[in-house]
């Protein structure tokens, strides 16, 4: 700079350093449920939206909390039949399923020595309370693989006390692996075309190698199969905050 | 080998007695199968009455739960349960530990004493 008067430069502060929250920024990838995102097809996205609005409307009226596959859920229905006229199962979520207004999750527990599973849908209106005992994910988006497990991996306690989570933290993954009943099992879950990262193989050498026969290395190349749904997601995200907001 | 387990009872489905009665609690070297059921189709499903052959007897018995994924909000069990009934419709045992699903209630005039019978419904 060129002193004036031959005086040393006015003195400039530093500029003030910037702070990024990163707590904050975090909150902006909100959870968005699956059923929401349009399956990819030829059908009229028209379809999508009339079932979306009325899914925004069921919402405003009933909470749907979030839960990923691997939650423990506590669902209570009206039934007719019992003596209090409701019912509530308590279970882990297996697996998530449909889109649109049909979608359902599956429930798993094991009762009384029984393996028990109850497919629910998440927009019926005989469902009077949905309560997430424990929010966390596994490993993989689909637990059927614990019927072939052994029971003590599906038990849950019925009047177990939902587990408190921290606001706005990351949801914890369980990294469980499981074991399981001597085979046969109801599917061959050692093959890669189910993917599955979740279970502690006890098998012997050779047959996990002869299970890698039926890998198909080239279907993640496949761009026919390619269906990115971030554009898709933002869109549903404004409309539903919109909707939500009126 | 042995072919997997059907989901839906039919004919030669293997079974699983529930309740507490001395024929369907007493080990023998064959597993209870169906012979018959008492359906227009030859497919049971939960609260059909079905004819079992047991320790080389003939037993009517009910179905209170099978592998079969029925109706959405019904409970689907890993095994395929029964509970062992006369012809008049009494039960032979008198506990049914494993849970039972309220579907069976709405049969209350057919199924009254098994349903007495009955621990968890589910």
């Amino acid at each position: 700079r060129v002193s004036s008067d031959g005086k040393p430069p006015k003195f400039q502060p530093p500029p003030k350093p910037v702070i990024i929250d990163r707590k904050t920024q975090k909150e902006e990838t909100r959870f968005l449920s699956p059923e929401f995102i349009p399956p990819r097809g030829r059908t009229d996205p028209l379809k999508y939206f009339m079932e979306r609005k009325d899914m925004i409307q069921r919402r405003k009226v009933f909470n749907i909390p979030e839960f990923y596959v691997g939650s423990i859920l506590a669902v209570t229905t009206a039934e007719p039949c019992a003596s209090d006229k409701s019912k509530r199962f308590v279970g882990i979520c297996i697996q998530r399923g449909g889109k649109g207004l049909g979608a359902t999750f599956v429930l798993r527990n094991v009762i009384e020595d029984q393996g028990v599973e109850i497919c629910y849908e998440l927009y019926s209106p005989r469902i009077q309370a949905i309560e997430v005992l424990k929010l966390e994910k596994r490993l993989d988006e689909n637990l059927q693989y614990l019927r072939d497990a052994l029971p003590e991996y599906s038990t849950f306690d019925v009047n177990m006390k939902p587990v408190p989570r921290a606001a706005h933290e990351e949801i914890p993954v369980n990294k469980l692996q499981v074991r399981m009943k001597p085979k046969p099992w109801s599917k061959r879950w050692e093959r890669p075309k189910y993917n599955i990262k979740g279970i502690k193989f006890e098998l012997p050498e050779h047959k996990m190698k002869a299970a890698q026969k039926w890998s198909q290395p080239w279907l993640e190349f496949d761009m026919l199969r390619e269906y990115d749904t971030s554009k898709i997601e933002e869109k549903i995200r404004k409309e539903l905050s919109e909707e939500l907001e009126k | 080998s042995v072919t997997g387990a059907c989901r839906a009872i039919q004919k030669l489905t293997r079974v699983r007695v529930v309740d507490n009665s001395a024929l369907g609690n007493t080990p023998y070297h064959r597993p209870p199968k169906c012979i018959h059921v008492y359906n227009k189709t030859g497919v049971g499903k939960v609260g059909d009455k079905i004819l079992l052959a047991i320790k080389g007897e003939k037993r009517k018995a009910l179905i209170v739960g099978h592998k079969m994924p029925g109706p959405t909000m019904t409970p689907r069990f890993d095994s395929n349960n029964v509970v062992l009934i006369e012809d008049n419709g009494n039960p032979i045992g008198t506990r049914i530990k494993t849970p039972i699903p309220y579907t069976l209630r709405r049969r209350e005039g057919e199924f009254s004493k098994v349903l007495a019978i009955a621990r968890n419904f589910i």
